[in-house]
């Protein structure tokens, strides 16, 4: 069914490393794609619209947040949550694409949870929404699982040696989420206050989650 | 296949380096390449297995040179072209084939929730038995396919115990070549970092990765 590749044509290809500086060749191979499946039928531009605004707006770090404050507030949810997480998250009305099957891993004084997809970029979108670019970098996907360590203290996070660091590697449908530590002292914040503390590289696992 | 996709454990690639107040898009082109993967997707003329693969396929350096999104405009244009939603001569010219019959309707803006909370789920029930329980010592195959597989390079023929049991789940192996879903079940397989890497690691680290029972034996 597929053939190999053929270097003959330019399309598809990429030149640049830098996505932030594309160059207009680079969009306007875009345009010209979109523009020949359009024509073709193949795809309807208010479509792309409707996606584009699904990920701008819809998903993002903001509904883990919630999971995470409702989770530190009520132990009972936090019970459902770390036993099956997809229907726990579902609660809070997230669920679908690329979140069919979540599984929270929790964050103790005696364990650090950090999630990396080596092969590719598997990434919990309905509740972290679209992974940041260094998530999917070859330097974080390289190193995580070899020198976790060594990536954490790039992020400020350093752990003390009897810590055990648990990488998890996403490497089936099963995404992942860190269920951070609460801080201390936040015991009279309100869940949505709590769920403002919770960052997104809290719920990957390359950082903690700070007190006010 | 042992192609550079497959990173984990390689050293030379770099810093990480995060961006403060990343947005989701950094070029409007990135968003529109997203979305014609996605729209592409419903045609259903692949699988995500099978996807993957296409990215898997492209040429090494660049893939490494390549930005994300990048990945992804050859991504969608390849697998457009190798699953026979356009054909070679539209690829070159970027005209359609007036001979070529309109595939209608696409995708339309208003199933776009409908497909989201949908998903595709990858879990089944099937009639074979998880041959672990969680506990159990179990190597992974030494295998090198030059085909599509999940079991990373850097945990190949490597013990671990098995964390969890994640129920059955299409086989990606096999479903990439459109050889049959094989569901089967997977789990969370727990190595330690030293059993990895060797001395240099933490001796309380661990490495949690999802394997297919296929790819694992006794230990």
């Amino acid at each position: 069914m597929s053939g190999g590749h053929d270097h003959s044509h330019p399309e598809g290809h990429a030149h640049t490393h830098d996505g932030q500086n594309a160059p207009s060749e680079t969009a306007l191979r875009v345009k010209a794609l979109e523009s020949l499946l359009v024509e073709k039928g193949l795809v309807d531009p208010s479509a792309l619209d409707a996606i584009v605004d699904h990920y701008e707006h819809k998903v993002g770090p903001r509904n883990g947040a919630r999971v995470v404050a409702r989770a530190w507030v009520d132990p009972a949810y936090k019970t459902r949550l770390l036993a099956d997480a997809t229907a726990a998250i579902a609660e809070l009305g997230y669920s679908g694409t690329q979140g069919e099957y979540i599984v929270a891993v929790e964050n103790t004084p005696a364990t650090h949870n950090m999630v990396v997809c080596t092969l590719c970029s598997c990434y919990p979108w309905p509740i972290l929404g679209l992974p940041p670019a260094w998530y999917k970098s070859p330097a974080y996907r390289s190193r995580s699982v070899i020198e976790p360590r060594a990536v954490l203290h790039e992020f400020g996070l350093d752990l003390a040696d009897d810590v055990e660091v648990r990488v998890w590697d996403s490497t089936a449908e099963v995404r992942y989420l860190v269920l951070p530590e609460r801080p201390p002292g936040t015991e009279a914040l309100t869940e949505d206050q709590l769920a403002a503390l919770v960052t997104r590289d809290a719920m990957i696992g390359t950082a903690r989650v700070q007190a006010p | 296949m042992n192609s550079v996709h497959d990173m984990g454990g390689m050293h030379g690639l770099g810093p990480v380096v995060p961006e403060p107040n990343e947005p989701v898009w950094h070029a409007p082109w990135e968003s529109r390449v997203f979305a014609m993967n996605m729209a592409l997707g419903a045609w259903r003329r692949w699988n995500i297995d099978a996807g993957r693969h296409v990215l898997e396929r492209m040429p090494a350096a660049d893939y490494l040179r390549a930005s994300y999104y990048e990945k992804w405009l050859y991504g969608a244009f390849q697998k457009a072209l190798q699953f026979g939603l356009i054909t070679r001569a539209e690829a070159e010219t970027g005209q359609p084939d007036p001979s070529a019959p309109k595939a209608m309707p696409p995708l339309a803006a208003e199933r776009v929730p409908e497909i989201f909370a949908a998903g595709r789920p990858t879990i089944r029930t099937v009639e074979r038995r998880p041959a672990f329980a969680v506990g159990a010592a179990v190597r992974t195959r030494n295998i090198h396919p030059l085909t599509h597989t999940r079991l990373p390079r850097y945990a190949r023929d490597k013990t671990g115990i098995v964390a969890a049991r994640r129920g059955a789940h299409v086989f990606p192996d096999s479903n990439a070549q459109f050889q049959g879903e094989n569901a089967q079940e997977l789990y969370a397989v727990a190595f330690k970092a030293r059993d990895l890497w060797g001395e240099a690691a933490n001796p309380r680290d661990t490495v949690c990765i999802d394997l297919w029972e296929d790819y694992l034996a006794p230990a």
